[in-house]
């Protein structure tokens, strides 16, 4: 059993969760992710580190609330505790020898960008970060991004707050404004992954985009997360999960994820314990 | 006495009532029915069934125990050499092995070892009986197990038993292995598995659930930290795709993905357990092995109204064990042998058919088998909704690729010495699917006794 000794609401439906975990965070590094199940009879999902701190052994996750599994873990509250979680999984990010980087986060995905951006900073690399969301009270981690950024761009679909419309205007205005990048790093829907690879392959931009398919085991064993990269089948979990933008197909990357769109809706229908929770 | 040429049937769930249920299909022997079994064994002085054992049971002498009626005397005499009774009486291939060579074999059956010693092991789970721990000296020397399959729970339980401290490291949420993600229920209940594993736990084996060898911790820190020995059985869990077009279409399993979705997740009792499964209306499974029937069977039992097994080579050759293609047939599962599988159709993203191909047999191959060759312009479509891939797994490099001097094979198997199960590292043990490739579970087992014999011969030097 692994101790929330954190928990807190970031945006509507989108939870962070400090979790005791001392041996994932002695070896988690960033772009590593964990698998993690609420309960028994509880589905195995793989959710991207956020943080980590090998000193008091903790290791956070940030999710979003969208499927069954994801809302019964919201529904744990701090001191209760995560049946199982293992990791860290898949390979770390390479993230030495950049000078300039652009970070760019949408929704939730601007948590596993998190450390990332923390890494680079670190290291004295100027990182600028955009973070997108649908309007602004989905925007997370914005004052962790400010401090840890040189420049810091906000875009909501709304116009709420920052710049109105996706985050790949704001890329493509700082490119036409004659910013250089050695690389782009996205993390995202994967529509939004698609949208900015496209853009930073027309400028020869180096991208790195990291993909979070469904899987079971996250060891290489069940191959659920194949994905095609240059035309290569790759396994999510062990080959990844951070590939180049520009080779990943996207596109089939997105029709599987629907794999269980059909089972997912009738597990909201069915499923007691559902009902239990939210009559 | 006359000789009784026929084994003693033992009663199984009528195919047409099974094929809607995940329960087990063979029942099992009654106490009276294992004693009439136990006493058409010969008693031979020179037992060859023995030899046919990779961990050499002492057969006539449990045999012999049951017929007389003590089931705890045969069950003890067992556990001498074989852990996992319940487990090997169920899915050994005994035809292969000590039943291959049982004298009575000749004229008739052979006597039916496997199903003695699943019975010897059911009868006294059911008396509860099976609790006895022997007395043994504690060493302080702590060991690693890596995987807790059946060559990590043999090797745990035999250092265990020689008083060693003993730690499994299993990747998954559950301990067990293949037994249970792999092998489905109907074959062998994963209520046995548990209960064979709380046994090792009596024994004072302790289990680390969710730890990856590898990546949460490596094979070097266990070195450091205190064990002085390593035994890596973590199997050959990397399933082998055919690289044909339509591979990554909705609705394509590898039979590793399927098998663990329904039995380490029950997906089968989706949605109250909430790991789903497409449960496919026409499934074809590609492969001709025992997994491959698991696959099959397991489609049918989701409710699926057809299930094609497509086997580029013919029903002879075919790697599963005779007792499961029988199964398999009996419940209405098609073969379409001789066919090979060239491309999965698809519409929208989802298996909507697949083309295969006719195969005839040429000239042996390296495997001593008929060489499939396809035949020309015989290409047709085969129209189904879920594709699963049965053709075979290769070991996990996650091991390998975080651990310095381990030596493996370019295919992936760990190099050892055969004797004593030594890696190329020093202190490191290997055994099982890990150096095999994927193989039987009682040869898991068998490699599982020889390194844990050397590694007890090692830590023991000048003691």
């Amino acid at each position: 059993m692994y101790e929330i000794i954190e928990k807190r609401e970031l945006a509507p439906g989108i939870k962070l969760m400090k979790v005791k975990a001392p041996l994932v965070a002695k070896k988690a590094r960033p772009g590593q992710f964990i698998i993690l199940r609420v309960m028994e009879e509880g589905e195995r999902i793989p959710l991207t580190i956020a943080d980590y701190d090998r000193e008091e052994g903790w290791v956070s996750i940030i999710f979003q609330e969208v499927g069954f599994t994801t809302k019964a873990l919201g529904m744990l509250e701090q001191g209760d505790s995560i049946l199982d979680f293992a990791g860290p999984l898949g390979r770390a990010s390479d993230l030495d020898g950049r000078q300039r980087v652009l970070c760019i986060g949408g929704g939730v995905g601007v948590a596993p960008l998190y450390p990332q951006v923390k890494y680079l900073h670190e290291q004295g690399t100027h990182v600028d970060v955009i973070i997108g969301a649908r309007s602004k009270e989905y925007i997370i981690l914005e004052d962790e991004m400010r401090k840890l950024s040189k420049n810091m761009y906000i875009s909501t679909d709304d116009g709420s707050y920052g710049y109105k419309g996706f985050v790949t205007y704001v890329l493509k205005d700082l490119i036409k404004q004659g910013n250089k990048y050695d690389e782009v790093i996205a993390i995202g829907p994967l529509i939004m992954m698609k949208s900015v690879s496209q853009i930073t392959k027309e400028h020869n931009i180096p991208t790195t985009v990291s993909l979070n398919p469904i899987m079971i085991d996250g060891t290489g064993m069940c191959g659920g997360c194949r994905v095609s990269v240059g035309g290569e089948i790759k396994y999510a979990c062990v080959d990844g999960p951070e590939f180049d933008g520009h080779l990943v197909d996207f596109d089939e990357a997105m029709r599987r994820q629907q794999m269980y769109r059909n089972e997912e809706k009738r597990a909201e229908h069915e499923c007691r314990l559902y009902k239990g929770a939210y009559e | 006495m006359a000789l009784i040429l026929k084994k003693t049937p033992m009663r199984e769930q009528a195919p047409d009532k099974r094929r809607h249920n995940f329960k087990e299909v063979a029942l099992g022997y009654t106490l009276e029915e294992a004693r009439t079994e136990a006493k058409r064994c010969l008693q031979c002085k020179k037992p060859l069934c023995v030899e046919g054992c990779p961990v050499n049971v002492q057969i006539p002498h449990f045999i012999k125990c049951i017929a007389d009626g003590d089931i705890k005397e045969a069950l003890r005499i067992i556990k001498e050499t074989n852990n996992l009774p319940a487990i090997c009486g169920r899915v050994c291939p005994q035809e292969e092995q000590c039943e291959s060579k049982c004298i009575l074999g000749r004229k008739g059956e052979p006597v039916a070892i496997g199903r003695l010693e699943r019975f010897a092991a059911d009868y006294m789970m059911e008396q509860e009986e099976d609790q006895q721990v022997p007395e043994m000296a504690k060493r302080d020397k702590k060991i690693a197990i890596v995987g807790s399959g059946p060559a990590g729970l043999t090797a745990a339980a035999d250092l265990a038993k020689l008083g060693y401290d003993v730690t499994v490291f299993e990747a998954f949420h559950e301990p067990g292995g293949v037994l249970v993600y792999g092998i489905p229920e109907f074959r062998l209940p994963k209520s046995l598995v548990r209960k064979e594993i709380d046994g090792l736990k009596k024994l004072g084996v302790k289990f680390e659930t969710n730890v990856i060898i590898g990546k949460t911790i490596t094979i070097d820190e266990l070195l450091d930290n205190g064990y002085e020995a390593v035994f890596i059985g973590t199997g050959a869990g990397l399933p082998k795709f055919m690289n044909i077009p339509g591979e990554n279409l909705n609705g394509v399993y590898s039979a590793n993905e399927y098998l663990t979705r329904i039995n380490l997740m029950k997906a089968y009792d989706f949605p109250n357990s909430h790991t789903p499964i497409k449960q496919g209306k026409k499934v074809a499974v590609v492969g001709g092995g025992n997994v491959a029937m698991d696959a099959a069977r397991s489609a049918l039992r989701l409710g699926a109204e057809e299930v094609h097994i497509i086997y580029r080579r013919s029903e002879e050759e075919m790697p599963a064990r005779e007792e499961e293609v029988h199964h398999a047939k009996e419940e209405g599962i098609i073969f379409d042998v001789l066919t090979n599988p060239v491309e999965i159709l698809g519409q929208d993203g989802w298996v909507t058919g697949i083309k295969c191909i006719r195969m005839e047999l040429g000239e042996p191959d390296e495997s001593g088998r008929r060489r499939p060759i396809p035949i020309e312009g015989s290409e047709f479509v085969m129209d189904i909704d879920t594709v699963i891939i049965a053709i075979g797994t290769s070991p996990n490099p996650l091991i390998k690729s975080t651990t310095k001097d381990l030596a493996v094979y370019p295919w992936g198997g760990i190099i050892i010495d055969e004797e004593t199960g030594a890696t190329s590292k020093d202190r490191v043990y290997a055994g099982g699917d890990a150096v095999t490739g994927a193989a039987t579970v009682i040869l898991a087992m068998g490699a599982g006794k020889r390194a844990a014999k050397a590694i007890h011969e090692k830590l023991s030097r000048g003691e």
